[in-house]
């Protein structure tokens, strides 16, 4: 249903351009779970507000082509963005602390989206409002939809957060970490109501973490960036059990083991990303790879299989 | 919300209690000078002192004479000048209240509409040259003279164009009164509204603008992006909404003071016996006990406009509510 080809956004920056998405692809099927990893500022973000059309600063320079059920949305009419925004292609942002209008109740924002969409009247919209409370297990929601943000707490106001992206029943969800800013027990529920609102709604979800333990979790097929790039792809399974790149290997060792001991330390990739300012020639993670060889000064490119990876140790 | 207004109230009425105090004690009190030689003013007669003496109860414990002082103005209101010679004080100071109130409303109606439109309009058309120049006409504003600028209306409206099409309606300076002429006393304060306005339209034309502009790069704005609401709508309903508490923060300030006596050079310029005239004219004869008044109801604005704010306040934000 999402068809991302060759999606580029630079900025325009006093320093030079800053190519925070460079050339990514990939697909997103109907229904399906696309997860997104990488390290912070490879790119994960960015790439997703292009999708959403979200990219507002005018010194963005946005290409490739972002296909969603045929239709381009690179270039598209603000006004037919709009109309597909918050109706069929939703989003979910990283902190519930600030994602919500302060002057307003819950369920005036939330009611405020479904009039947007909708030709429904006020007191159908309200009650819709009621009902998504009560299906993000939101306790009274009769009376909660008249809190402010203030009121709730992070997990709850993620919830609203959520309840909202679902108030008109999306085909596509971007969730980007929406559990990071949470509690370790509220992260727990958060992510069992995305598995269960999965199941109803049938929504196709891209879901960006730093957290490899999530992806294991929940993801379909899976999308590992790195420096802006897409460094590998494939189905969840065959990314854990058969990791191609390097990176994915080094991320995959920095997750604490389910069963059994745990190490003492875990390991964290040393080094840190390159510039996206002016990137070096060759492959973005050599620096930091331990099984770099001569060819890698060149750039290695993705393949086009089902799982794929960035590098040269693998193609050849 | 019905208690926190409650409070509020009692919080006002404290605070007025406490200025009054105050006033009375740098008055009064003050050591090493004769309160009753400085009402009755310079090069005073034995006689005239020694009634102000008895008038004001100067040889009694200090808590009665701030309860005379406090009667005199605020009961039986015969509190009497001896400067301007058996003047009331009181009925004198309430004569000017109406003229300041038309001033400052009139021009606060027209600094908030033109402010909210400036600042609103450079916010949408933002880095565009309209930004540009609204916000340079709100500098020029800011930046000119109240006083000058009133000479210069003046001068326009009262001489040199006085006779042409423009200016013809302006009717001679001075104050009339809203009950006997309605029309007289919107066209005689027109030009004050305007000129005393220009300056704060300027000011918070330029406030908004920033305000809106630093609230478009919030979190929140995003989220209403993702909303698929209009633009015009994530503006103004989200935007401006969260903008308008700085906004009514620094109106309560300013009109709290311009009704205490701040529009002091308007009403000079344009002749019209207001609180700011009565309080400057008393400064010049060291006239004590309008000062004192005077000092005492502006205080008195000032805490009420205060008060206004923070209901305002509950009602624009509601973490303010139920903090
Ligand atoms: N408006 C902008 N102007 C300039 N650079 C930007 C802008 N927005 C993002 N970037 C840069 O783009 C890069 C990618 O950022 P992005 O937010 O997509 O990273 P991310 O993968 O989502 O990281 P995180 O895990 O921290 O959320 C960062 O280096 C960031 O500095
Ligand atoms: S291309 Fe070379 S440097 Fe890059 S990840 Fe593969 S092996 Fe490492
Ligand atoms: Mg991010």
């Amino acid at each position: 249903m999402l068809k991302v080809r060759d999606l580029s956004v630079a900025f325009r920056t006093e320093q030079g351009m800053v190519h925070a998405v460079d050339d990514v692809s990939f697909d997103v099927g109907e229904g399906e779970l696309l997860g997104v990893v990488g390290e912070s500022g490879s790119g994960k973000t960015v790439s997703l507000l292009a999708v959403m059309g979200l990219i507002t600063d005018p010194n963005a320079v946005i290409t490739g082509s972002i296909q969603y059920r045929g239709r381009e949305l690179v270039g598209l009419k603000p006004r037919e963005m709009r109309a597909l925004r918050g109706k069929e292609i939703a989003m979910i942002f990283q902190d519930p602390m600030t994602a919500l209008t302060p002057v307003y109740t819950i369920g005036w924002q939330i009611a405020e989206q479904v009039l947007a969409h909708e030709k429904i009247s006020k007191a159908a919209a309200w009650q819709r409002t009621i009902d998504l409370l009560a299906e993000v297990n939101i306790p009274n929601p009769r009376e909660t939809v008249h809190r402010y943000p203030h009121q709730l707490s992070g997990g709850m106001r993620q919830r609203v957060v959520i309840a909202m992206a679902l108030s008109c029943n999306p085909a596509l969800l971007v969730a980007d970490e929406p559990t990071t800013a949470l509690d370790v027990t509220v992260q727990a529920q958060i992510l069992d109501l995305l598995r269960k609102l999965r199941k109803n709604h049938g929504s196709a979800i891209v879901f960006i973490t730093h957290d490899m333990g999530v992806m294991a979790e929940i993801a379909d097929r899976m999308l590992v960036m790195y420096a802006g790039r897409v460094v590998e792809r494939g189905k969840k399974e065959e990314l854990f059990l058969q990791p191609l790149h390097p990176y994915t290997r080094a991320l995959l060792d920095s997750i604490p083991p389910l069963t059994g001991k745990k190490p003492k330390r875990l390991r964290a990739i040393p080094g840190a990303p390159p510039n996206l300012l002016n990137r070096p020639p060759g492959c973005a993670f050599a620096p930091r790879c331990i099984e770099r060889f001569e060819k890698c000064s060149a750039e290695p490119a993705l393949g086009y299989g089902m799982h794929t990876a960035a590098c040269f140790r693998v193609s050849s | 919300m019905i208690f926190a207004l409650l409070q509020r109230i009692a919080q006002m009425l404290f605070v007025m209690f406490g200025i009054s105090v105050l006033v009375f004690l740098i008055f009064f009190a003050t050591p090493g000078t004769d309160p009753a030689a400085r009402i009755a003013g310079r090069n005073a007669s034995p006689e005239v002192l020694e009634a102000v003496r008895r008038s004001f109860g100067f040889d009694q414990p200090m808590y009665v004479q701030y309860l005379t002082m406090m009667k005199k103005i605020f009961i039986t209101g015969d509190l009497t000048s001896f400067v301007n010679r058996g003047w009331k004080v009181v009925p004198a100071v309430m004569d000017t209240i109406p003229v300041t109130l038309s001033l400052v409303f009139g021009a606060a109606i027209l600094w908030v509409v033109f402010a909210l439109i400036i600042g609103i309009v450079a916010a949408a058309t933002r880095g565009s040259w309209v930004d540009k120049t609204l916000m340079m006409l709100g500098l020029i504003g800011i930046s000119m003279p109240v006083y000058w600028l009133g000479e210069v209306m003046n001068l326009l409206s009262q001489n040199r164009y006085h006779d042409t099409w423009i200016f013809s309606w302006v009717p001679p300076l001075g104050y009339k009164n809203f009950s006997d002429d309605p029309k007289g006393w919107f066209l005689t304060l027109v030009i004050p509204w305007i000129t005393l306005s220009i300056l704060y339209i300027g000011l918070y034309g330029r406030v908004l603008r920033a305000a809106i502009v630093e609230s478009l790069q919030e979190d929140y704005i995003r989220t209403a992006r993702a909303k698929g609401l209009s633009e015009t709508r994530i503006l103004l309903r989200h935007a401006l909404r969260t903008s308008l508490v700085a906004f009514v923060t620094l109106f309560g300030l300013d009109f709290g003071a311009l009704v205490g006596g701040s529009a002091l050079l308007t009403e000079v310029v344009f002749g019209l016996q207001g609180l700011g005239k009565l309080t400057y004219d008393a400064l010049l004869n060291l006239d004590l006990p309008i000062i004192m008044t005077t000092v005492l109801y502006a205080s008195f604005f000032v805490v009420m406009a205060n008060a206004v704010v923070d209901l305002l306040y509950m009602l624009l934000d509601p973490r303010v509510r139920t903090a």
